[in-house]
């Protein structure tokens, strides 16, 4: 366990250095300041409190912002110690290469943690200041914040995972750009296309709920919408969570960062440098 | 005693891919054996691709092999055993440039479960402590040597395996690395070393070891590989001014050069007559020099006879 701490904290360390956790807070709490102040709007006739909209707009901004984040932190994690030759002095120490993942990740999750924190609380606050009923909300913003993390953790395991299956850090980015283009936005696509042509039928009924809890930010997504009861303020895909029970949605929350750092220790013990 | 590190007929072959077709595999190391007591200095000799570096990632657990055995300090090579007794010095060691000196050696001390306040100690016994809270990206390559140096100083290693270890050094901090070496020699741990500089492995190392093509071709003290190798003496005869003729005439089988400089080789055993030969022509040698085998010329004969 030293061991798993002692390397977080040399990992934020390098983080804090190169900015990425001014880079990820700052783009957290601009962009849920921008959604606070455009959601503004239409509450009253929703009859839900303020925080709640406001988190259900947040939702579909983490969808996109959290992956994204994850995966630009996790890419060099592996190729970027084999690049600067780091990697075999330090897999001559005796740490295990799961304890060096597992620091890692720590150290990355508590960046996520800390921008979501951050930039969702800058939202709320906006949306408190605005409506002192809006406390309401509070157990779905923190909902929100947890939940983001677990999503976090599934692409920083899936990003490590490529970053130890990549032989250079420039593949490696390559590599999650295109996992986060079709994981959370060509899914998607696909599936609203399919939904279209299917026309209320077998599919949408049937294989939707499926595809949706299959794909770990469409059940991030429906998590946070059904848990908070704010579906009917969500459009598009996040419209089919009234089908899905909440312990389906949170199981798929909880169980994909769990494959995805399991994935990502077996692609990593698979290099030698 | 059993010996700190122990190798037995270690073979490891690389199979060769140039792109996506498939060339004959390379014997990096074939059949090699070596053992390594607790205290004694080694140094691995060789060309590059002799399979210095293959041998010491092997020892260190970091690439599989095909055949034979290593023992590490009783253990397998790799594992959690062996891997808390021996310390390691990669060539041309890296170090994340965000990180200082310092917060690097706290990191590293806290991986092998010692207490990170000895950081600075030994930034100190490397000669580090001016620039221990600067980062490592503004450090020349000697400077990130030291680096490289001090963590292996970490928690009394059993086996030192260092590749390259003073490339990169300056001769006065050369010294000083080698007197940490024996050092660390004198309270039992044992070190395997790889060179190019052979002049500086001659005085500091108990044994030589030489790597061609993957085999050890040669394996002793100086002492013994020099009686081994059996190479010629020089002898350099400077004539008196006007005896280069008569000098010629009394060596028909020494070679002249346009000043007169007379250049005679012999075997060993055959020195001193030769000087006594030399000597009974008095006033008519100006100078002499003998000029043994250099260490140079040692490894060539060694790694020669049975490389490329």
């Amino acid at each position: 366990m030293s061991r798993i701490l002692a390397t977080a904290v040399c990992e934020f360390r390098i983080a804090l250095r190169n900015r990425w956790v001014s880079i990820a807070t700052g783009m957290m709490v601009l962009f849920a300041l921008v959604l606070a102040a455009a959601g503004s709007a239409p509450t009253g006739d929703v009859g839900v409190d303020r925080l709640s909209v406001t988190v259900a707009s947040l939702t579909s901004l983490a969808v996109y912002l959290v992956p994204l984040l994850a995966l630009l932190m996790s890419f060099d994690a592996v190729a970027g110690e084999v690049e600067r030759g780091t990697l075999p002095l330090l897999l001559t120490y005796p740490v295990s290469r799961l304890q060096i993942l597992l620091g890692k990740l720590l150290a990355h999750l508590a960046i996520l943690g800390l921008a979501a924190a951050l930039g969702y609380g800058a939202a709320a606050l906006v949306a408190v200041g605005s409506d002192p009923g809006a406390l309401k909300g509070l157990a779905s913003l923190w909902r929100l914040i947890w939940s983001s993390v677990l999503l976090g953790a599934t692409f920083l395991g899936a990003g490590y995972a490529l970053s130890s299956m990549a032989k250079r850090p420039s593949g490696a980015a390559g590599l999650a750009i295109a996992l986060w283009l079709v994981a959370v936005v060509l899914y998607d696509l696909a599936l609203l296309a399919l939904i279209v042509t299917d026309g209320g039928g077998a599919f949408t009924t049937q294989a939707l709920p499926v595809a949706l809890l299959a794909n770990p930010a469409d059940a991030f997504r429906v998590f946070n919408l059904s848990a908070a009861e704010a579906v009917a303020a969500a459009g598009g895909i996040g419209g089919a969570a009234g089908a899905i029970p909440l312990w389906q949605s949170a199981a798929s929350l909880l169980l994909w960062p769990l494959a995805a750092i399991a994935l990502a220790v077996a692609a990593f013990r698979k290099v030698t440098p | 005693m059993t010996p700190t590190l122990t190798i037995s007929r270690l073979t490891k072959a690389f199979p060769g891919s140039a792109g996506r077709q498939r060339i004959q595999a390379v014997e990096a190391l074939k059949q090699v054996s070596l053992t390594l007591e607790a205290g004694k200095r080694a140094a691995l000799l060789g060309h590059n691709g002799a399979g210095k570096s293959t041998m010491m990632k092997i020892v260190l657990g970091l690439i599989p092999f095909d055949s034979g055995e290593v023992s590490v300090c009783g253990a397998h090579p790799g594992s959690p055993a062996a891997r808390t007794r021996v310390a390691y010095l990669p060539e041309n060691v890296a170090f994340h440039p965000a990180l200082t000196g310092e917060e690097q050696l706290r990191h590293y001390l806290s991986l092998r479960g010692e207490d990170p306040r000895q950081a600075m100690e030994l930034l100190a016994r490397v000669g580090l402590t001016p620039a221990a809270r600067r980062r490592i990206g503004t450090y020349s390559k000697g400077m990130r040597q030291r680096v490289g140096l001090a963590q292996t100083l970490i928690g009394r290693p059993r086996l030192l395996v260092l590749d390259e270890p003073t490339s990169g050094l300056d001769p006065v901090s050369r010294r000083d690395f080698y007197d940490l070496l024996d050092g660390l020699a004198a309270e039992g741990t044992a070190i395997l070393l790889s060179s190019h500089v052979l002049t500086e492995v001659e005085a500091r190392t108990d044994r030589i070891l030489i790597l061609s093509g993957g085999e050890l071709v040669a394996e002793g003290t100086l002492a013994d590989l020099r009686a081994r190798a059996a190479l010629p003496v020089s002898l350099l005869v400077r004539p008196a001014p006007g005896y280069a003729a008569r000098l010629a005439a009394a060596f028909p089988e020494g070679s002249q050069d346009g000043d007169g400089l007379l250049r005679l080789a012999c075997r060993q055993a055959e020195k001193l007559p030769l000087l006594a030969r030399i000597t009974m022509l008095g006033s008519a040698v100006a100078d002499l020099d003998v000029i043994p085998p250099s260490l140079e010329d040692i490894y060539s004969h060694f790694s020669r006879r049975d490389g490329q």
